[in-house]
């Protein structure tokens, strides 16, 4: 069976979809499942920039037509300087006002057991 | 079928965002929350095919508007003041006038219905007409700029108003700062904002490019004057945020924002009294040219670059003074912690 260029591109294209819609999932999966404050902006910087860019990518190799590929091209590198930062903005504001990550199973049980508050959701698994 | 969709998704989460909204106590979250309401709309605009309406909401009300609320915010308080009263008789109004306004739906006619009283009084004649009468690729500025100006001129001077109001009631006169704490203040923030300053360093000369690009493409896409406009001036409170106001009013000299925000309404209004000396009627822009369609170009030109020119510098002064006054309140803190000090 051979392959024609316009079919590698459609399934590369469909690919990168496939796998930009499975990180927007994954990060929201993340936001609800992962403990406290940092870990869970990381799944949503991590996948939200890399899902964004797989997305873009894939509708690029949708379009033929060059000046939307060269406008979504801008929209990906203005994503790929935004995203990191606005990251890096939220986490920088937590950690200047106190909020400290929570590091292992023990040290939560810990901190309930010396402060008997629980302010967060993080239940011991 | 997807369009419907769309529409139900779009819908229940403007519903769930508004609920959340009024629950809420705490005036941080309510005002991203308002920002994220904003989105929303802009996102149900954009379904609904109304692109330059959705520009707007999206540059303003996700924008701006959050911004303000927590300039406004900081000088406020955080949480809502607990509810004294009992709400069940506003509830009760709530929903007496909205069973109402339901009620008075039902009579109108379907959405978009081809009878109905709005597509069949002028909206055809600028659909059909507009091409030859303006020559204005996007019917939403023909209309907006040319046939309905007049209307345009007076949303600006509401735009204006509300500057002037805002400066009437924060403003107050500052003594020129001293140029060395200046620097000292901008130093010590350097360290602090580091990344965020390169990032927008770099993000802010595109900011503006786009500003100008939505400025001057209005007549064939989506945008003109007023998105310009509140583009253009949030890259200044990007620039005001991450450098710090006294290091921003020395960049945009406060009298000369002022003197532009002026200048704009006044160039709106010359154009009118030009082509009533033209022998037109105010804002008739085909008199101002020998070629109606050159006349309607140019005075399109003229009236979008007014109103971008006030709506920038009003969104500028806004927020200079807005976020001035806490600033002075923070110093008169400052100063009375110190005398305090002293007195102990």
């Amino acid at each position: 069976m051979t392959l024609d260029i316009n079919t590698i591109v459609e399934i590369l294209s469909g690919f990168c979809l496939l796998i930009g819609s499975f990180l927007c999932i994954s990060g929201g999966v993340g936001i609800l499942r992962f403990p406290d404050f940092y870990t869970r902006m990381h799944a949503v910087g991590v996948t939200d920039t890399l899902a964004a860019g797989m997305i873009l990518v894939g509708l690029m190799l949708q379009n033929p037509d060059a000046l939307v590929v060269i406008k979504l091209l801008m929209i990906l590198v203005m994503t790929l300087f935004i995203n990191p930062t606005a990251s890096h903005a939220l986490a920088k504001a937590a950690f200047h006002n106190g909020l400290m990550p929570v590091l292992d199973d023990t040290e939560i049980l810990n901190s309930k057991e010396r402060n008997k508050t629980t302010d967060n959701d993080l239940e011991p698994k | 079928m997807i369009g419907l969709l769309i529409d139900i998704t779009l819908l229940t989460l403007l519903v769930g965002v508004a609920i959340a909204i009024a629950r809420m106590k705490d005036l941080f979250a309510v005002a991203m929350l308002a920002g994220i309401y904003g989105l929303l709309t802009a996102s149900f605009f954009v379904a609904m095919d109304a692109v330059d309406v959705a520009f707007t909401e999206a540059a303003v009300g996700a924008g701006i508007s959050t911004l303000l609320m927590f300039v406004v915010i900081t000088m406020t308080g955080r949480s809502e003041d607990p509810v004294r009263h009992k709400p069940l008789l506003a509830l009760l109004v709530v929903t007496i006038t909205g069973s109402l306004l339901i009620f008075g739906t039902l009579d109108m006619p379907y959405f978009g219905a081809p009878d109905a009283p709005i597509h069949t009084h002028v909206a055809p004649r600028y659909i059909n007409d507009s091409m030859q009468e303006v020559g204005v690729i996007n019917l939403v500025t023909a209309v907006l700029a040319s046939y309905r100006a007049f209307d345009t001129f007076g949303e600006v001077v509401v735009v204006f108003t509300a500057g002037i109001g805002v400066l009437a009631l924060l403003s107050v006169a500052r003594r020129r700062e001293d140029d060395a704490v200046i620097e000292l203040v901008n130093d010590s923030m350097h360290e602090q904002h580091l990344i965020l300053r390169i990032v927008t360093k770099m993000l802010i000369p595109f900011i503006l490019l786009f500003a100008l690009y939505v400025q001057f493409h209005g007549d064939f896409g989506p945008g003109g004057g007023f998105q310009a406009g509140v583009i253009f001036a949030s890259a200044i409170f990007l620039y005001a945020l991450l450098f710090g106001l006294s290091t921003a009013r020395r960049v945009i000299n406060q009298s000369i924002i002022r003197l532009v925000a002026a200048v704009g309404i006044l160039l709106y209004g010359c154009v009118g009294v030009v082509s009533m000396l033209n022998g037109g009627s105010f804002l008739d822009y085909n008199v101002l040219s020998s070629d109606p369609i050159a006349g309607q170009h140019l005075g399109i030109l003229l009236i979008e670059w007014g109103v971008g020119c006030t709506v920038a510098s009003v969104m500028v002064i806004i927020f200079f003074n807005f976020a001035g006054r806490q600033e002075d309140n923070q110093k008169a803190q400052n100063e009375e912690d110190i005398d305090a000090n002293r007195a102990l």
